[in-house]
């Protein structure tokens, strides 16, 4: 048995080292660690709460909408106070645009150029994808980066900047939207849906999301030519690297439920195991055995837990903690999200092969064609004129959760307030559920689980395997922290 | 640029969000990697940009600490976390077993330029508020006061000191401007300020092409988030004191603060983490706001804020607290035009 650390590991966002134990040219074992703590949950303590609205997004530049959405939500239930339905629709929007955009950052920056290594460089597709997806000189990138700009003017007409906006309010948004800025966001989608279906799937947005089974998917593919699109070619690769085989947790999705529209998610809340079940966010716990944490014995559900670094625990190995669900390990992000929500192509998909790196890669480009779509449907139902934003004093003494599916999965704040000012705050990002250290009872975390099995080629100091299945949950070092 | 000779520049991260190389890949005209490469800058490692991992960046930091590739740029995103108890054990650099902090200190000392990417880097930012439980402060500065990690004293080769492209995050342009300068061999030091910010955009103020001017004008003032009028009075703005070019220059193509419908923080100056006071409330004294524009003496401003609310139009005093234009300008019927 050998043991091998790897890090620092880049294209993820923030800081990661995996410790793999490696046997006869397979992982047996991994510890996955995060080495920064920051201490946002310190620096909340003693604040008026409103200014969470401040702080909290700057706890990540990849989901600060996701993080504002969140604290805007554990103020709303504070406050008590609603929302107009145009404050949805504006939410529903802003937050689109930065999952959107980060599921484009995350396949054409940080998973792709793997493939443009050297080591497949003997491989029949090589050229073709290193060419289109080789760090900085792939050709794919800059014409992403454009549009992914040119699709962010979203952001800028309806939160101001992006990141770290101050736009989403526990009410609704501080910015109105008039008649002829609903023609502007209808031009900026436009444009956006030009890019998508010639670049990124080489087929309209509502051919890739009728796609209702793997025999509809593989049908598609061969219909294809291999350079028609960057789905296609992903596709390909992923076929002939067998990627469906690899990177498995243990197949127990969660979902917070996406996208408010009058009290109803346009994407559903629950937790699959073998079939769709209610979610109790009460189960929620966070254990810190492993973690680099001290002055709580037990796992505590957010609200009553506690966050004070200790450098010194000696089986400690993560900054991250570990959060359970009635105890036990789920797994967050797209493909949760799509599974929760039962959609057929990653429902089938699923049911063959679980979860793994290809599926997980299917289910954040089938969600961009998705959340696209909705897009403009939101876009259309925004009534220029009507408010976008209501009103309610802050009381207090109160408690609030707000729950958001970021990009990468879900995404919760805790707040408790005492005379007015944040008492406890407590953040469990979606990269802590899926990169945790083991708990008190040994449980790996999904990540540690996934990359058990992996195997090595030949003379591999750093196993591309692990990179790809690391790669494949798109995590994010400085959420999982904070 | 084709004649210049290339600049190897180096990125890091440490105590931040990443949300300045965020903001960066938003560029435009033309995008982040057309840039660099135009102006013959070669990124020689980037966390979110590179394929290089483990083992092949540890061997690439060493042979730039021993001299066998030039480091032209020093780029620091994110604050130097020094905690617990000045260890530095907060941000261990992953794969290394060693702070964070002491490639910062050692990689700097050999470069070219340093530049602090982002108020964290810059001055501690965001990860210094509160108590500052993770020891962080700024490269050369520990928020308003001059040392940092690397001394008040520290300056490059050309007699730079740190380059501060504070901002939370910064704005693509303030760093791709800077770059571009820097490489052509332009950027010196009467061209920063005296917290060490490229004064292209630092000696401007947000309130400079602030749409709320007119509201402003006559203290119409914005009572609620939502709100159009001026958020000095009530809602923290501080736009008049903030040095940046947001409201002239634009975010995302069509934004800023002060046009998303909230107020400037003024998050390119240091200290901006802690304001003493709730972000979106403006501290007053006998319902008078503490903070007065820069360089507006306070009798003038209280005599002419008088004036202007006796003499403002229906039109304003209406509009400034809706979230949509109520009255549009207008003339009396049968007024010539
Ligand atoms: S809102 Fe701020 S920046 Fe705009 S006019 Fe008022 S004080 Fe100036
Ligand atoms: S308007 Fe103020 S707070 Fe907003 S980005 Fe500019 S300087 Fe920072």
């Amino acid at each position: 048995m050998t043991r091998r650390i790897m890090g620092p590991f880049n294209r993820v966002e923030g800081d990661l080292e995996v410790e793999l134990e490696i046997e006869s040219g397979q992982v047996v074992s991994a510890q996955v660690s995060s080495s920064l703590y920051r201490g946002f949950e310190q620096i909340l303590q003693g604040k008026e709460p409103a200014d969470a609205l401040v702080y909290t997004p700057r706890i990540c530049g990849i989901c600060s909408v996701s993080q504002s959405v969140a604290a805007a939500r554990a103020l709303a239930q504070l406050s008590g106070v609603t929302m107009p339905t145009n404050g949805d629709l504006a939410i529903n929007l802003i937050l689109a645009n930065e999952n959107v955009a980060d599921h484009l950052t995350h396949f054409y920056l940080f998973f792709m150029p793997d493939f443009a290594r050297e080591t497949y460089r003997n491989e029949p597709w090589y050229e073709l994808i290193a060419n289109r997806f080789r760090a900085q000189t792939g050709s794919a990138a800059r014409e992403m980066l454009a549009a992914r700009a040119q699709f962010m003017h979203l952001m800028g007409l309806m939160a101001g900047k992006w990141p770290h906006s101050l736009a989403i309010q526990p009410g609704g948004v501080s910015r109105s939207i008039e008649m002829q800025e609903k023609a502007r966001l209808q031009a900026i989608l436009f444009g956006f849906r030009r890019y998508l279906e010639s670049q990124l799937f080489g087929d309209s947005l509502e051919n890739i999301v009728s796609l209702d089974s793997a025999d509809a998917l593989q049908a598609w593919s061969v219909e294809q030519p291999l350079d028609r699109s960057d789905f296609r070619a992903f596709l390909e690769v992923a076929g002939e690297l067998e990627l469906d085989q690899l990177g498995q947790a243990e197949d127990r999705f969660m979902s917070y439920g996406a996208y408010q529209l009058s009290g109803r998610n346009s994407f559903a809340q629950g937790l699959w195991e073998t079939e769709l079940e209610p979610l109790d966010s009460k189960l929620i716990t966070e254990d810190i055995s492993h973690s680099w944490m001290g002055y709580q014995t037990a796992p505590k559900h957010p609200f009553e837990g506690v966050t004070l670094p200790d450098a010194e625990i000696e089986q400690a190995y993560s900054w991250c903690k570990a959060p359970r669900l009635d105890g036990k390990v789920v797994e967050v992000g797209a493909l949760a999200r799509q599974q929760v929500d039962g959609h057929p192509l990653i429902r089938d998909l699923v049911s063959q092969s679980g979860g793994n790196v290809r599926n997980r890669v299917i289910a954040r480009l089938l969600e961009i064609a998705r959340v696209t779509l909705l897009m403009e449907s939101w876009v259309r139902e925004i009534q220029p004129k009507q408010p976008f934003c209501d009103h309610a004093a802050m009381p207090q003494e109160a408690q609030g959760a707000g729950l958001v599916e970021a990009a990468r999965g879900s995404l919760g704040h805790w707040i408790k307030i005492r005379n007015g000012r944040i008492l406890n705050y407590q953040i469990v990002a979606p990269t802590t559920w899926n990169f945790s250290p083991r708990d008190a009872k040994g449980q790996p975390g999904a990540l540690e689980v996934a990359l058990q099995g992996a195997k090595l080629r030949a003379g591999e100091q750093e196993p591309v395997s692990v990179q790809h299945i690391v790669r494949s949950f798109d995590p994010c070092m400085v959420c999982t922290v904070h | 640029m084709s004649d210049q000779p290339t600049l190897n520049l180096l990125w890091l991260q440490s105590g931040g969000c990443g949300g300045c190389s965020l903001s960066l890949l938003c560029a435009e005209g033309p995008d982040l990697f057309t840039l660099l490469e135009s102006a013959g800058i070669n990124l020689l490692w980037h966390p979110s940009l590179s394929e290089a991992s483990g083992s092949e960046l540890i061997e690439l930091l060493k042979s730039i600490l021993d001299g066998e590739v030039r480091l032209d740029l020093l780029c620091l995103e994110g604050s130097v976390v020094c905690g617990p108890n000045g260890s530095g054990k907060f941000h261990r650099f992953a794969g290394t077993d060693q702070p964070m902090m002491q490639w910062i200190e050692r990689l700097a000392k050999v470069a070219g330029h340093v530049i602090a990417v982002g108020s964290c880097a810059a001055y501690g930012g965001i990860t210094a508020a509160g108590n500052n439980p993770s020891e962080s402060c700024g490269l050369q500065y520990d928020e308003h006061e001059k040392g940092g990690l690397l001394g008040q004293s520290f300056s490059d080769e050309s007699g730079l000191p740190v380059i501060n492209i504070a901002g939370c995050p910064v704005h693509p342009n303030w760093v791709s401007e800077t770059l571009v300068q820097l490489a052509c061999g332009e950027l010196q030091r009467q061209h920063l300020d005296h917290v060490g910010r490229p004064r292209s955009y630092a000696d401007h103020l947000v309130h400079h092409g602030c749409p709320r001017n007119e509201f402003y004008e006559y203290k119409a003032s914005a009572e609620k988030s939502s709100d159009l009028g001026c958020m000095m009075e009530h809602m923290g703005c501080l736009g008049t004191q903030a040095h940046a070019d947001c409201n002239t220059r634009l975010w995302n193509g069509e934004g800023s603060c002060l046009r998303g419908g909230y107020a400037c923080i003024n998050c390119t100056a240091p200290g901006f983490e802690e304001p003493g006071h709730p972000f979106t409330e403006t501290p007053k004294i006998a319902g008078i706001p503490v903070g007065l524009p820069t360089d507006m003496p306070k009798a003038w401003f209280v005599a002419l804020a008088s004036l202007a609310k006796a003499a403002t139009p229906k039109r304003l005093k209406e509009n400034a607290v809706a979230d949509h234009i109520r009255v549009p300008p207008s003339r009396k019927p049968g007024e010539k035009t």
